[in-house]
């Protein structure tokens, strides 16, 4: 077996090319005679349009048309990709979402026009000139407020501010309640979960393109799916056929979320090249980013959790208002249904759980998935409540999890998912082993002598990932299918093309996916290629997200290879004149079983392209074959993680000054990645819960729209990170045994760090419960002299 | 317009900007050297970080004619004279000091200025030069163990913690 394979850290060989400057990104494609979009925005957060005159701007230099709401009259607006059913079997209220706003702006950054002009410049300058007349309507922003009656509308057309009312499981409202109510202990808590920029360092791009000659359509796009933007953009948006519409994601500098959705600029981009014949392209300004990426999380939730004399979960509820923005973004009415109540179980054998979601039209920019998406913010609020439950029964927060810990696999959980395996107490052991959690009183002592409050704070998270299987996400109100696909092209040389409907934007796809079909096969990684983000090179994909690339692109990957294997057998059965059955493939040999016969894999790739002996009456020529992977369950990754915290009671300042995870990811196929994910999620949700805020003013301004006021965690904002993932419970319904990685350091961290300062300020003596996040040096000094 | 002239990565080269033109975007579309990223519009992100007369500079903040005459250097010019990686640029692979790779050309350009500056810098020292770089991917935790790497000092093997 050539090194490498399952299981080795491969290094990443797309490396090459972005270490030297030659990767390429979106912006970083030019074509012949493209003109730039400049799209004007709202600087209001919600208003009446009276007019727009372009004459002026219009006659400025360069200027080759200006576009508004009225060029796109007979064009869809864009779609969302999930329909939710409230409580009350009623679907959800779902405006429309032009492409360029029709008579009302609805948050700071929505598009009122677009100026496209010879040069970038000379469209700014244009747009300068543009007299936009609108009269501001009071902003909608308190997601209670907004539901109150009579409240102004976000949409006048709705009946209300609500989109959904959602109850799940709704039959178990009257059990939930009354198990609460008669309960030993209830511990109630009241927390936010702070609104994010996903902020991948890449802004968006778009450029569209059209060819007269052959009536086709190409959006080179900053997307996790192209395949999902060609079907939404081409069927609901423009009305171009799949066979017309060409969408390329090449080099994507990062997702997190926020570019899986389709945005009006990608089919602003398209349409715009057709209507003035040349290409047309758009790249986003940081700034503009923050005001036209969805945003991430913006719960506000109160739960409470009944527990028996002995600590023994008897009952969950949770009751969470979840902010939409101004329209519904691709899968945004999901994110706090179904990939947020289905989670509340977490690791425990809670018996009876009712969820409630609100799910509010306000005039911010819209909310839609981000790292995690709906599972951070169930882990955030059941690990706050399990901790704050230990504190108020006096039981170790350890201890009180183990206690409910799930044991049993598979365990069918009250809000209708079934985990299939894994061992809680073993990372919980695990974390505490890398995180030295007995020698914590010693380094609190000394902390204690450096004038510094040491806390030690504990999450266990459960996640349910590999997203996926298309006939439950289907009557769960997925408007797609959410399976995967690949096609393994073996050239007669014995080379071989990968082509995945999966997207890499910085998880090493080219790498890992290579390692498992060389590990299959027995050749060398380098006799591999990964092909992704083009749609007419790759077969229909469902792109990446929710930690489903090698769960389920993986998988499909695995079973095309399988399909490859099954023919070369036969093929090499021929060739050395035995049985099918008999023969073996090892290190990239077939042999017949028993004996010293063997030919090499490329004997038979050969004989394949050129079949003169073949059995040609049984197989085809030529080995090619594809495989479509939908799945059977979710995946369920599972870990503990330690954060372990110096708090200045001076300032309040909380320096992290150790974190651990111990991860079950199942089998692992590269572990210097698998680590890679976890440190950028592990960032990411320290991020979240230390510095990161999206703040808007009660005008609907968005006070942190850009690096100057949003805070990016820096290098020396974390500390050095302890991970393992030695507890492996392999998933029991994928090919490969694995669960996925990409989500859960933004899962688990928050609660973690948060209960690391409660901790910290408890022990201190102050009477300190919870501080919302994130925990800036203001609010801890604040909780701790109130 | 103004005419400049200058070297970029040992090359002379010379174009025609307007006043307001920025070294980045000189460097991306007149030179065609699209290695320099642009990440934001506030010279926060570093992604652009480049090197003018051996200093390194955020090339969003600077106008193209305010480099005449100078030696610039890019992502490009970056690897050895075989083509190979240099140090930096491998210890960046060995460590999985990437991911996505946006922010990469201003990291390896910030690490390679740090080390002249320090040949032998502390983990501390090496998180608070690079302040000016914000990474969204990695956590920092590979970053800085690719620069350490680099610098010549032990750091354990990537996947071995």
């Amino acid at each position: 077996m050539p090194d490498g394979g399952i299981g080795a850290s491969s290094k990443r060989r797309e490396d090459l090319r972005f270490l030297t400057g030659r990767g390429k990104y979106t912006d970083d494609i030019n074509l012949q005679g493209q003109a730039h979009a400049h799209f004007v925005r709202s600087d209001v957060a919600h208003g009446r349009i009276n007019s727009i005159d372009t004459s002026a701007a219009s006659s400025m230099p360069g200027v080759i048309r200006i576009f508004t709401a009225t060029d796109f009259e007979g064009v869809g607006g864009i779609p969302c990709g999930w329909q939710v059913t409230d409580r009350f079997g009623e679907v959800m209220q779902e405006p429309k979402h032009p492409i360029l706003a029709e008579g009302k702006v609805r948050h700071v950054g929505d598009p009122i026009c677009v100026v496209v002009a010879d040069t970038l410049e000379q469209a700014r300058d244009a747009a300068d000139a543009l007299v936009i007349n609108i009269t501001p309507l009071e902003a909608v922003l308190d997601m209670k407020a907004a539901l109150a009656e009579g409240a102004t509308k976000v949409h006048d057309d709705l009946n209300s501010n609500l989109c959904y009312d959602w109850g799940f499981v709704e039959e178990n409202r009257e059990a939930v309640a009354e198990a609460i109510n008669n309960a030993h202990h209830v511990t109630t808590l009241e927390l936010r979960n702070n609104r994010l920029v996903a902020n991948p360092m890449e802004p968006r791009v778009a450029v569209g393109d059209y060819d007269f000659s052959t009536d086709e359509h190409t959006l080179y796009t900053t997307s996790q799916n192209p395949h999902v933007i060609r079907l939404l953009m081409g069927a609901f948006v423009l009305g171009i056929p799949e066979h017309k519409l060409r969408v390329v994601a090449p080099d994507v500098g990062g997702g997190f979320g926020a570019k899986i959705y389709h945005y009006a600029e990608e089919a602003f981009c398209t349409f715009a090249a057709k209507t003035i014949g040349r290409p047309v392209k758009w790249t986003s300004t940081r700034s503009e980013a923050f005001i036209s990426d969805a945003h991430g999380r913006d719960h506000v939730t109160k739960i409470e959790l009944a527990l028996d004399e002995n600590g023994k979960f008897l009952a969950l509820r949770t009751d969470t208002h979840a902010n939409m923005g101004a329209y519904l973004s691709t899968f945004a009415p999901s994110i706090p249904t179904w990939l947020h109540g289905t989670l509340m179980a977490g690791n425990y054998t809670t018996p009876l759980i009712y969820v409630n979601v609100k799910a509010v039209f306000t005039n911010t920019v819209p909310v839609d998935a981000y790292r995690g998406a709906g599972r951070p913010e169930a882990t955030f609020q059941l690990e706050r409540v399990v901790d704050k439950a230990a504190r108020e029964m006096g039981i170790d927060p350890v201890e009180l999890r183990r206690r409910n810990f799930i044991t049993e696999f598979p365990y069918a959980t009250p809000v209708a998912v079934e985990y299939d395996t894994g061992d809680y107490h073993a990372t919980m052991d695990k974390l505490l082993q890398i995180s030295d959690h007995a020698g914590f009183e010693g380094r609190a002592a000394l902390s204690k002598a450096n004038g510094k409050l040491r806390g030690f704070g504990i999450a266990h998270y459960i996640e349910a990932c590999g997203i996926a299987p298309s006939n439950l996400v289907g009557q769960l109100g997925a408007r797609a299918g959410l399976y995967e696909s690949a096609t393994v092209r073996v050239n007669a040389t014995g080379s071989i093309s990968v082509m995945t409907g999966s997207h890499s934007h910085g998880q090493g796809h080219e790498t890992s996916f290579a390692q498992v079909v060389a590990d299959m096969i027995g050749v060398d990684e380098n006799q591999i290629d990964i092909v992704h983000g083009d749609t007419s090179k790759t077969p229909m994909g469902m792109g990446t997200y929710g930690s489903r690339s090698i769960a389920v692109g993986g998988s499909a990957m695995v079973r095309a290879t399988e399909k490859i294997i099954n023919k070369a057998k036969k093929i090499a059965a021929h060739l050395m004149e035995a049985a099918e059955g008999d023969i073996e493939l090892k290190d990239g040999q077939f042999s017949v079983a028993g004996t010293d016969k063997s030919v090499a894999w490329g004997d038979v790739t050969l004989a394949a392209y050129v079949p003169h002996n073949y059995p040609l009456e049984d197989i085809e020529p030529g080995l090619e074959e594809t495989a479509f992977y939908d799945p059977a369950n979710f995946t369920y990754p599972s870990g503990a993680y330690g954060c372990e915290v110096e708090v200045d009671p001076a300032t309040g300042k909380v320096t992290v000054v150790a974190f651990s995870a111990a991860d079950d990811f199942g089998n692992i196929i590269n572990p210097m990645i698998v680590e890679g994910q976890v440190h950028g999620g592990l960032a990411q949700g320290i991020g979240q819960a230390m510095i990161e805020n999206c703040a808007y003013d009660d005008q609907g301004q968005l006070l942190s729209g850009s690096y100057m006021d949003y805070a990016m965690p820096r290098a020396d904002d974390l500390p050095m990170f302890t991970v393992d993932h030695s507890s492996i419970t392999p998933c029991t319904h994928n090919p490969l045994g694995v669960k996925g990685c990409g989500e859960a350091g933004a899962i688990g961290s928050p609660p973690a760090l948060v209960n690391a300062v409660v901790d910290a300020l408890q022990r201190a003596g102050h009477n300190v419960t919870h501080i919302d996040m994130p925990l800036s040096p203001d609010r801890v000094w604040a909780a701790m002299n109130s | 317009m103004t005419r400049v002239a200058m070297t970029v990565n040992g090359k002379a080269v010379t174009g025609e900007v307007e006043g307001r033109t920025l070294l980045s975007s000189f460097l991306r579309e007149d030179l065609h050297l699209t290695g320099t990223h642009v990440g934001c519009d506030t010279s926060q992100c570093g992604a652009c970080v480049v090197h003018v007369n051996g200093q390194a500079v955020k090339a969003c903040t600077m106008f193209a004619a305010e480099a005449e005459g100078a030696d610039v250097t890019t992502i490009e010019g970056m690897a050895n004279a075989d083509g190979s990686l240099g140090t930096i640029q491998q210890a960046f692979q060995d460590f999985h000091g990437l991911q996505c790779g946006f922010c990469t050309p201003g990291m390896v350009m910030s690490a390679a200025a740090l080390l002249k500056e320090n040949p032998t810098p502390t983990e501390a020292e090496v998180r608070a030069y690079l302040e000016g770089n914000i990474c969204r991917c990695t956590g920092y935790h590979n970053i800085v163990k690719a620069i350490l790497a680099a610098s010549g000092q032990s750091v354990p093997a990537v996947a071995a913690e």
